[in-house]
């Protein structure tokens, strides 16, 4: 049961391991955050930091090798971490939606729109074939396909890239899911269908009131779309908060960072700042905190034990920087 | 045309460059089936200068044919009409023999430095092929202390070439490109999406040494990217492409304060603005089109707000305008498009 004070989402300290030949290595390292109803909650880090890993965990995709070592993921009150695959493929789909990057992998080729559409909401909601049909045709028309009618029986590739997406909000909210994992949802657009795609997607879930956790490494599609953000680096939320806050104030260094080094249109800079160095494999993390080896401002402390997330004004941050400071 | 001694003129001029890719169907199907040829006209009619020492940047979304041009340029495509001309020379007209000479001048920056480094190879080798290849370095030491010089110049140490391209992350692999592409100490470089598989972080170490290297080594870029704060950083003139054609062309600073046709102000509302935070957008309509059908007319009007009966009809001729910029659209000239320059001199087409 959910009350409105009681988050949608909570994950405590969720680990990701992968076995490998060399021994275990950790991708995702104790993330903590919850998520409200209705919230849209940006996750932004460089490749490899782990943003992807965490939404596919939540879905339950995780594949092998890959496993959660740590932690717990509660939804509407209910642990989901520990379902069998039976009942988490009950819960995908019908509780919890999902958007990738790629629209054209993620819709079958074999099928019509239809076919997909209307086999998504029979398999989670008691509809007739008639009526799903028509649920689907309406999800089309508002997800912005003309005529809907004639384009219900078409196959994926007759459609436009940004059509494609179009289709894949629509399965991924049509059997009503209060949650949607929205992975690089834009990445693989033009830049004119990504502003398309984003107001789409914010009106969707606005609308049928789905949380969403929008999965990307650009700062300006969160900055956009999302109430809050959690950034991630090696495997670990350095920064969450309020996206106003964290934009305009970031307190984490690699966030400040990340901040100054987008490039700007119309900002008649000489030179962008940069962050020397690389993330660090997760083959050879250094010692205390990851961001130490890049961070203008780390000292001793920084290199010998890992921060803990500290409170600060609407969210945490993991800086030693931080450690004095009343919350 | 020849340049005459005191002013060089521009190091790369390209004039009506075309590039039509056919797609038909083989002739027995073409016979049962019925079907008519195909054609592609990727690049369609391109003028451009790049003047000596500066960056020349081409925007637009996938399938404008900016890459296209990129390969035109260096020779990795043919061209199916128009001029190449470098430093005065138009390659197009060359034999092959003859275009050799070229080829050490001219190189390029591929987007995915996963993809365009030979995996099995030491990046010592990598580097000093164009070397070898160029007759460049004559002995082995003369090219190992070269290949460590131009390690160091892309901001890596010399015992790097020891190693192999996956002991490196993408913003070094990215690095090593580079110093692949100055080996042969060209002049002009074609960038095709540098920064557009790296992170924001690595992205902006890669460009800034790119600009670090143009200044020193005089360099002349063609730079090929659709992230327009990216292009704003990089470049001195800026075109901006849509199915094949020019639309808007001019200096950097012009183009990003007062654009003029619709597709570029299209294009520059759709740029996420980080520090204003969330804004309502003005909603664009409708995607690019089918390349191999595209619209009668300005091939833009059917998603351009001020189309009117002749946009639908006509295809607009670039046009000079204030301020330096060229800009082929009829709503500008005629003065319909809200805000532009309507009281632009109406002259004969002209180059950025």
């Amino acid at each position: 049961m959910t009350s409105s004070n009681t988050p949608l989402l909570s994950v405590r300290d969720l680990s990701i391991c992968f076995d490998t030949r060399h021994g275990p290595l950790r991708a995702v390292d104790g993330i903590t955050f919850d998520l409200a109803p209705g919230e849209i909650l940006g996750m932004v880090g460089e490749s490899g930091a782990g943003k992807s890993l965490t939404g596919t965990a939540i879905t339950g995709l995780l594949e092998r090798p890959g496993r959660i070592d740590r932690g717990e993921i509660r939804f509407e009150g209910q642990r989901i971490d520990t379902l069998s695959a039976e009942e988490m493929r009950r819960l995908r789909g019908r509780r919890i939606g999902a958007i990738f990057q790629d629209p054209l992998t993620s819709l079958n080729p074999l099928m019509t729109v239809g076919q997909q559409l209307i086999q998504t909401i029979r398999t989670h909601l008691r509809l007739d074939p008639g009526a799903a049909r028509k649920r689907a045709i309406d999800f089309l028309a508002e997800v912005g396909i003309p005529a809907p009618e004639a384009r219900i029986d078409q196959y994926p590739h007759q459609f436009s890239g940004g059509m494609r997406q179009r289709v894949v909000i629509a399965l991924a909210l049509c059997a009503e899911p209060s949650l949607v994992i929205a992975d690089e949802p834009t990445t693989a657009l033009d830049v004119s269908i990504q502003a398309q795609i984003l107001d789409l997607l914010k009106r969707m879930c606005r609308d049928h009131g789905a949380a969403v956790i929008l999965v990307t490494h650009d700062m300006g599609v969160i900055a956009e779309t999302a109430d809050r953000v959690a950034v991630m680096y090696s495997g670990r939320v350095v920064e969450i908060g309020p996206v106003e806050k964290v934009v305009r104030d970031p307190r984490h260094p690699y966030t400040l960072g990340l901040m100054q080094s987008i490039p700007r249109v119309g900002s008649g800079v000489q030179r962008l700042t940069q962050i020397d160095g690389a993330m660090p494999r997760l083959t050879d993390l250094p010692p205390g905190c990851a961001f130490h080896p890049r961070c203008p401002r780390a000292f001793a402390e920084c290199r010998a034990t890992r921060p803990a997330p500290l409170p600060v004004e609407g969210g945490h941050v993991a800086c030693h920087l931080y450690q004095g400071e009343p919350a | 045309m020849t340049s005459n001694a005191t002013d060089p003129g521009p190091l790369v001029s390209l004039r009506g460059l075309s590039k039509t890719f056919d797609l038909s169907a083989p002739l027995l199907n073409r016979v049962i089936e019925r079907k008519d040829r195909q054609y592609l006209r990727a690049v369609d009619g391109l003028d451009i200068d790049i003047p000596r020492g500066k960056t020349f940047s081409l925007v637009g979304e996938s399938g404008c044919g900016k890459s296209t041009v990129a390969k035109l340029v260096v020779g990795l495509h043919r061209a199916s009409a128009g001029e190449i001309r470098f430093d005065g020379t138009d390659l197009t007209a060359l034999p092959a023999a003859a275009r050799g000479a070229f080829r050490k001048r001219i190189q390029m920056i591929f987007q995915d430095p996963y993809a365009s480094l030979n995996p099995r190879w030491r990046v010592r080798d990598i580097i000093a092929e164009p070397l070898r290849s160029f007759g460049i370095a004559t002995s082995r030491a003369e090219e190992r202390a070269e290949v460590g010089r131009l390690l160091e110049m892309v901001g890596l140490s010399a015992r790097d070439g020891e190693k192999f391209p996956h002991e490196f992350s993408g913003g070094q692999r990215q690095r090593i490109s580079i110093a692949r592409a100055i080996s042969s100490r060209p002049e002009f470089l074609v960038c095709d999406e540098p920064t557009s598989a790296l992170d924001v972080s690595v992205q902006s170490q890669v460009l800034n040494l790119m600009r670090d290297l143009q200044d020193e080594l005089g360099l002349t870029y063609l730079f090929i990217s659709h992230d327009l704060a990216v292009v704003d950083f990089m470049s001195d003139y800026v075109g901006v492409m849509y199915l094949g054609r020019l639309v808007e062309a001019g200096p950097a600073g012009r183009i990003f304060s007062a654009p003029e046709h619709p597709y570029t102000r299209l294009l520059m509302d759709t740029v996420p603005d980080i520090d204003m935070g969330r804004r309502d957008r003005a909603p664009v309509i409708g995607e690019v089109p089918n390349p191999i059908t595209p619209p009668p007319g300005c091939s833009f009007n059917p998603r351009c707000p001020l189309a009117d009966g002749r946009c639908r009809e006509t295809s607009p001729d670039l046009v000079a305008r204030d301020g330096g910029t060229v800009v082929a659209c009829h709503a500008v000239t005629e003065g319909r498009a809200p805000g532009s320059r309507a009281h632009g001199a109406d002259r004969q087409r002209g180059v950025a």
